[in-house]
């Protein structure tokens, strides 16, 4: 039942949340904020729950829950929760918890409504996270959308109609791919099993032929692969980040581009092995492009919202090469390097939001010298760029490090231009510091350092970036069951493929010498 | 005729009395009310009975109509979709400097023909049932007697007895060459005959297609449909898209799934490339509408084309896909133009998007209805939207229909640009700005009109949540034998 308390608290406090806006504009954030709270007690206590047991149990799911719901498809409600979604899960809650005191001061109109989107988003995350039927994974990865399209829709900045809706439209039509796929991969279970069935478990080694194999994993990349992002369907990102607010932002770097890479792992790797397999170097490329491209954009830009949403797309480019890479120590790294993108990306986005709010600009151009003027900012932001640069003791450091030796093992030219990255992004985390922290600062500008309420947000995110940095190893532990059965199921299928096209191919041939 | 007979044909005959009722009562004692609510009481009366229609034995009342569990099925829906309409209504004319008590009349008229045309069995009563629903919506259209709907009844009135003039033809060309008018027998005889048909036979499909294609608003038959949406009042505009092409998609569905459409691969290519196009055109002209009604004109003929879609398949969830995507499409249609018709006032309609500019802060609810009907329109998960648009596409791949499901996939996204444009400028804004002050002070929703979104708000929901009774009743109700 703790799985249905995780979804069904967000989206009954956001209910309430909504009712209560109309008396009064404290209650809202409260009440979502208590909300959060008790979701992730919710899931630190399964975490402990589990935490002593090695994640060797027997099924293959921690927990589950299964009822039916629509009969006629074997469609049914079933959530189950193993360790990879167990650490997203906690991800979730956490930043979801942060995003309250972070739009605090920020939101000011319609703060019944906006606490109301921001839970329901988060509940659709954390459905994501959990559903173990198909049918019901799409509903929650159509359900985070709309009221993350409302977030930045009507409290975004500037040009947010034309984000919001780019962003809508970017993920509804990749994830319309995806349901194709999902009706493709059950109509092929009905033919080879006899039985409609949208049960994870159950679609997981449906026989299908090379051919389709591929297109219907091409259907279930393409969702991910705008959500990751990979480069060329990535355009909505920098928009998206950029125009929403804060808690949008973090929300959208920190979690949701977090769902592709989770859909990546859970779906894409288990139920078309072979044909992930074939394309794997094609990803690996795509990644590779994704982190020098991400880094050197990063590197160009002014605004510094945008700045940090390219940063996104170079971090998470090593995600999308751990999996592609697909041995264990690539999966960990990406895995890591999930949980640290968010703390850390997260982070930066409060940061950028924070100075927004007090020098109502964006523009690297326009700062300078808010070291003088802010001195805990300074370190925040400092503390924040070390990490994105990938300083060893910090999380980054870690997810990164594992990637890159995981792909070294496969392929050592991939390995060595995705290390570039590393320098590049060295380069523009160090300029933010640079042109925003350092200099001088104008004699007329008066800027209010982070408060204690900020700090408090602020030293968490710290907190778990370092504590990632130096012990991940109960994190490790946690997915390792996970990314283990996950590899192995690849690495069976990929072998029994090579076998079945080892025979296919030496048979016409040893026909023809006859 | 039996006795028998008289009961299978027990909710046509209720929903026939109703209308000489309403008639007499009209034209005695005039009370909007008690008109309103006669009409109403009718019309539940005869969905009411339709189980007693169902337990009959023989289902066939002369060799003119057939009211077997198919026919059943969308008669029920015709007649909810008409007492929702008559709430909307009821609460629509309420404000309206217009004399309503006729409208009632011609809505039952209509219905009836409706009622008659989804349970034809021969070119008679096709005919009869067409020409009933087409003369009571001339009036109708035309209800409010100002330049506008004028127009645009007229427009209506010329296409439609054209394409009637079409149908008629072609039903001549098939009867002289089958000899006989019965259209299980005709399409039986198609679905036994040789792989090409013959030319006559070819040009009366093609004919029946042009008639059918006009009701339904299909490209390239689909000329009228913005203007005739634009120029009649939400409530009959409401009434067009639904109960008109819905008994009209009926016939359609049966008698072409039965002649073997889909063995005749020239047939099968005309409706896909209309289902194709209808996709394409219907959304990007809805794309460049800046007028509400004229954006739900088109996006119902992409709609339509969707619904093509599971027509095109033959596979067991075809029938199934086609009734529940339909259901869907009422609700959706209903309720948007039931939101329509309830924020008109004495003379007005608001139609131009900017008068929905702030809607979501002026009048909330009003405006949290139109966003549940526009994203199940554009077929977003947990509305009655996309529980139809899933099973199209399933019953799609079940039949391979690739280029199809991909055009359905393109247009749901080209869609999504202009149903989430209406949301995003209802939620644009501030109270305080300026531009809502020069607004007309909004009225409080009429209890009719308002109950009726309700009512279509929680069923768009409970579909969409949790479909799986409709899915057993449609599953047993729609396949059809064979």
């Amino acid at each position: 039942m703790t799985l249905v308390w995780i979804i069904a608290i967000p989206l009954v406090g956001g209910l309430l949340a909504w009712a209560a806006g109309h008396r009064s504009d404290t209650a809202p954030r409260w009440i979502a904020l208590s909300a959060m709270a008790l979701d992730l007690a919710l899931a630190l206590g399964l975490w402990k729950q589990y935490g002593a047991a090695d994640f060797s149990i027997s099924g293959p799911w921690l927990q589950e829950l299964h009822t039916s719901w629509i009969p006629q498809f074997g469609i049914s409600f079933h959530l189950a929760v193993d360790g990879l979604s167990l650490l997203l899960l906690l991800l979730t809650a956490l930043l979801g918890l942060l995003c309250v005191p972070v739009s605090w001061t920020e939101i000011r109109h319609r703060v019944g409504f906006f606490h109301f989107n921001l839970l329901w988003v988060l509940a659709g995350i954390l459905g994501v996270f959990m559903a173990a039927d198909l049918f019901l994974f799409y509903c929650f990865w159509e359900l985070m959308l709309i009221p993350m399209y409302f977030l930045i829709a009507i409290w975004g900045h500037e040009r947010r109609l034309y984000a919001a809706m780019k962003f809508f439209i970017f993920t509804q039509l990749s994830g319309l791919f995806m349901l194709v796929a999902i009706l493709g991969l059950v109509f092929m279970h009905h033919t080879a099993a006899g039985v409609f069935t949208f049960n994870y478990a159950e679609l997981i080694g449906t026989p299908l032929s090379r051919t389709i194999s591929l297109w219907l994993m091409l259907g279930f990349f393409a969702a991910f692969a705008v959500k990751l992002p990979v480069v060329p369907v990535h355009s909505w990102l920098p928009d998206a980040h950029t125009e929403a607010p804060t808690a949008g932002s973090v929300i959208l770097a920190g979690l949701l581009l977090k769902t592709g890479a989770y859909g990546l792992l859970r779906f894409v790797l288990p139920l078309f092995p072979v044909a992930a397999g074939e394309m794997a170097s094609v990803a690996m490329v795509l990644a590779v492009v994704g982190i020098i491209y991400g880094a050197v954009l990063a590197f160009a830009q002014t605004d510094l919202k945008r700045l940090v949403a390219y940063s996104s797309v170079s971090h998470m480019g090593f995600v999308l090469l751990g999996v592609a890479t697909n041995n264990l120590l690539a999966l960990q790294g990406a895995v890591l390097q999930v949980l640290c993108h968010g703390l850390g990306t997260g982070a930066l986005f409060i940061l950028v939001g924070a100075l927004q709010e007090r020098i109502h600009t964006r523009d690297l151009r326009a700062m300078g010298g808010l070291w003088t003027n802010a001195p805990r900012m300074g370190g925040v932001a400092m503390f924040l760029a070390l990490a994105s640069l990938g300083l060893p003791g910090l999380g980054n450091f870690i997810g990164e490090f594992l990637v890159l030796l995981g792909t070294y093992q496969t392929s050592i030219p991939i390995a060595v231009v995705a290390s570039i990255g590393l320098i590049v992004s060295t380069v523009y985390s160090l300029w933010i510091i640079q042109r925003a922290f350092h200099g001088v600062a104008p004699e007329t500008r008066r800027v209010s350092d982070f408060t204690r309420r900020e700090m408090a947000t602020m030293a968490v995110l710290m907190a778990g970036l370092v504590w990632l940095g130096l012990y991940p190893q109960p994190v490790i532990n946690t997915a390792s069951q996970t990314l283990t059965r996950i590899q192995q199921t690849v690495v069976t299928a990929q072998s029994k493929a090579a076998t079945v096209k080892l025979v296919g191919m030496s048979s016409p041939r040893s026909g023809e010498i006859r | 005729m039996t006795s028998a007979m008289f009961v299978v044909l027990l909710p046509i005959i209720v929903t026939g009395v109703t209308t000489v009722a309403v008639m007499l009562v009209v034209a005695f004692y005039r009370n909007h009310a008690l008109t309103a609510a006669l009409t109403s009481c009718g019309l539940v009366a005869a969905f009411l009975i339709l189980p007693v229609s169902g337990a009959a034995a023989v289902r066939e009342a002369t060799a003119l109509l057939v009211l077997d569990n198919f026919a059943l099925y969308y008669i029920g829906l015709i007649l909810l979709a008409a007492v929702a309409i008559v709430m909307i209504s009821f609460g629509y004319f309420e404000r309206r400097a217009v004399d309503p008590h006729e409208y009632y009349l011609l809505l039952l008229c209509a219905v009836v023909g409706g009622e008659v045309l989804a349970a034809s069995n021969h070119f008679v009563s096709l005919v009869l049932g067409l020409e009933i629903l087409s003369v009571s919506l001339y009036a109708l259209i035309a209800y409010a007697r100002t330049l506008k709907p004028l127009e645009a009844a007229v427009k209506y009135l010329v296409l439609a007895a054209g394409s009637a003039a079409f149908l008629f033809f072609g039903a001549a060309l098939l009867y002289a060459e089958f000899g006989t008018m019965e259209l299980p027998t005709i399409a039986a005889a198609l679905n036994a005959g040789t792989p090409i048909p013959s030319a006559i036979v070819l040009a009366g499909l093609g004919l029946i297609i042009v008639g059918v294609g006009f009701k339904l608003a299909l490209v390239p038959f689909h000329l009228w449909t913005a203007d005739v949406y634009e120029g009649a009042s939400a409530p009959v505009t409401a009434f067009i898209a639904t109960v008109s092409k819905g008994a009209v998609f009926a016939v359609l569905f049966r008698y072409f799934t039965e002649s073997g459409v889909h063995a005749h691969h020239a047939l099968l290519f005309i409706f896909t490339l209309v289902a194709i196009t209808s996709m394409f055109v219907g959304n990007l002209l809805a794309l460049m509408q800046l007028n509400v009604k004229r954006m739900l004109a088109y996006s119902s003929i992409a709609h339509l084309g969707y619904l093509l879609v599971a027509f095109l398949a033959s596979g067991p969830l075809a029938a199934p896909a086609a009734a529940v995507y339909l259901a869907a499409y009422f609700i959706t249609t209903l309720g948007a133009f039931g939101v329509i018709s309830a924020l008109s006032d004495r003379d007005h309609e608001p139609e131009n998007l900017d008068e929905y500019r702030g809607l979501f802060w002026r009048r909330p609810w009003m405006a949290l209805t139109f966003t549940m009907m526009l994203l199940s329109l554009a077929g977003i998960p947990l509305t009655a939207g996309f529980i139809g648009k899933f099973l199209v596409i399933a019953a799609g791949e079940e039949s391979a229909r690739w280029a199809a499901i991909l055009a359905l996939v393109v247009n749901s996204a080209i869609g999504l640009f202009y149903y989430v444009r209406v949301v995003a400028v209802m939620c644009a804004g501030t109270p305080r700005s300026s531009e809502a002050s020069t607004l007309p002070p909004a009225l409080p929703a009429h209890w009719s009109g308002a109950s009726a979104l309700v009512i279509l708000t929680g069923a768009l929901v409970w579909i969409g949540v949790y479909p799986a009774p409709l899915l057993k009743v449609i599953q047993a109700l729609v396949t059809l034998p064979g």
